[in-house]
């Protein structure tokens, strides 16, 4: 199944584990525990957040640390940027639509 | 207007919303007319080089507005504005989906939500576009990176313009 960014933000306990590797790289046991759900719980999570590649591991040891992949949070802002621009273009069309009218009528 | 007229966009990623509120220098009358008939619609909606072109339009509750953007290469991609709910000159709801050129909706939508308010000649349009599935909100992005290819190519266009007159 196909994943991408706007599912991985869905689900609160997904950003909550987002802000908190966004601080530091964390191991799932040491994510848990700052959560009420279960290990396994926090391991799904992480497995969505790594398909849709907004998590990277990182093999220390024994241990898998997790990472922000902050590009990838980047690509939101992105097309959200882009569709302010578009729409900021056509009000400024509307304006000059509006300001001809008005002119029209006095 | 001599400032740059007000324009807030903001995005809740989380819950699929995103919020936009613009002030318009006319009178209310005049602002609802132009955001709700076909052949004012037609003259600003398509951001250039784009261009709107409806071909059915009832605004009453019930009908629809269906229309296409329309790119200078000549390639249409068609939309279908449901009228969900009109309250004149204050509010007006859509429901709005893409949709192929025989008026075939492409499930799901998302649920837009216009109000107009007049203060001191000076008009503010505040919509609020909530999209139920986060597969519209890709299309969404989607549709963003066409058009906004298209404006770069306007862009480019008065580039080699400006440059070509020199």
């Amino acid at each position: 199944m196909r994943r991408d960014i706007f599912q991985a933000i869905a689900d609160p306990t997904r950003r909550a584990i987002i802000t908190l590797i966004a601080l530091q790289a964390m191991t799932p046991n040491a994510l848990a525990e700052h959560f009420d759900t279960t290990r396994q719980a926090v391991s799904k999570h992480l497995r969505i957040l790594t398909q849709c590649e907004l998590v990277k591991q990182e093999h220390r040891g024994r241990e898998i640390f997790y990472q922000l992949e902050i590009d990838k949070m980047k690509e939101i802002d992105k097309w959200i940027e882009q569709f302010r621009k578009i729409w900021e273009t056509s009000f400024n069309q509307l304006d000059d639509l509006l300001a001809t009218i008005k002119k029209q009528k006095k | 207007m001599n400032s740059t007229p007000l324009f807030d966009f903001s995005v809740d990623k989380e819950n699929k919303t995103v919020y936009m509120v613009r002030e318009f220098n006319a009178g209310l009358d005049l602002v609802w007319e132009a955001w709700t008939t076909a052949e004012l619609l037609d003259k600003w909606w398509g951001p250039k080089p784009m261009v709107t072109k409806t071909k059915v339009m009832n605004f009453e509750v019930g009908g629809r507005r269906f229309f296409a953007m329309v790119s200078p290469e000549g390639h249409e991609r068609w939309f279908i504005q449901k009228f969900t709910s009109i309250s004149p000159k204050t509010n007006f709801k859509t429901y709005n989906t893409f949709a192929d050129e025989n008026e075939n909706p492409e499930l799901p939508g998302s649920d837009w939500d216009y109000n107009f308010s007049e203060q001191n000649g000076i008009t503010k349009v505040s919509i609020t576009i909530f999209n139920e599935s986060r597969e519209r909100m890709e299309r969404m992005v989607e549709m963003g990176a066409i058009q906004g290819c298209a404006m770069q190519f306007e862009n480019l266009d008065e580039l080699l313009e400006t440059l070509s007159q020199k």
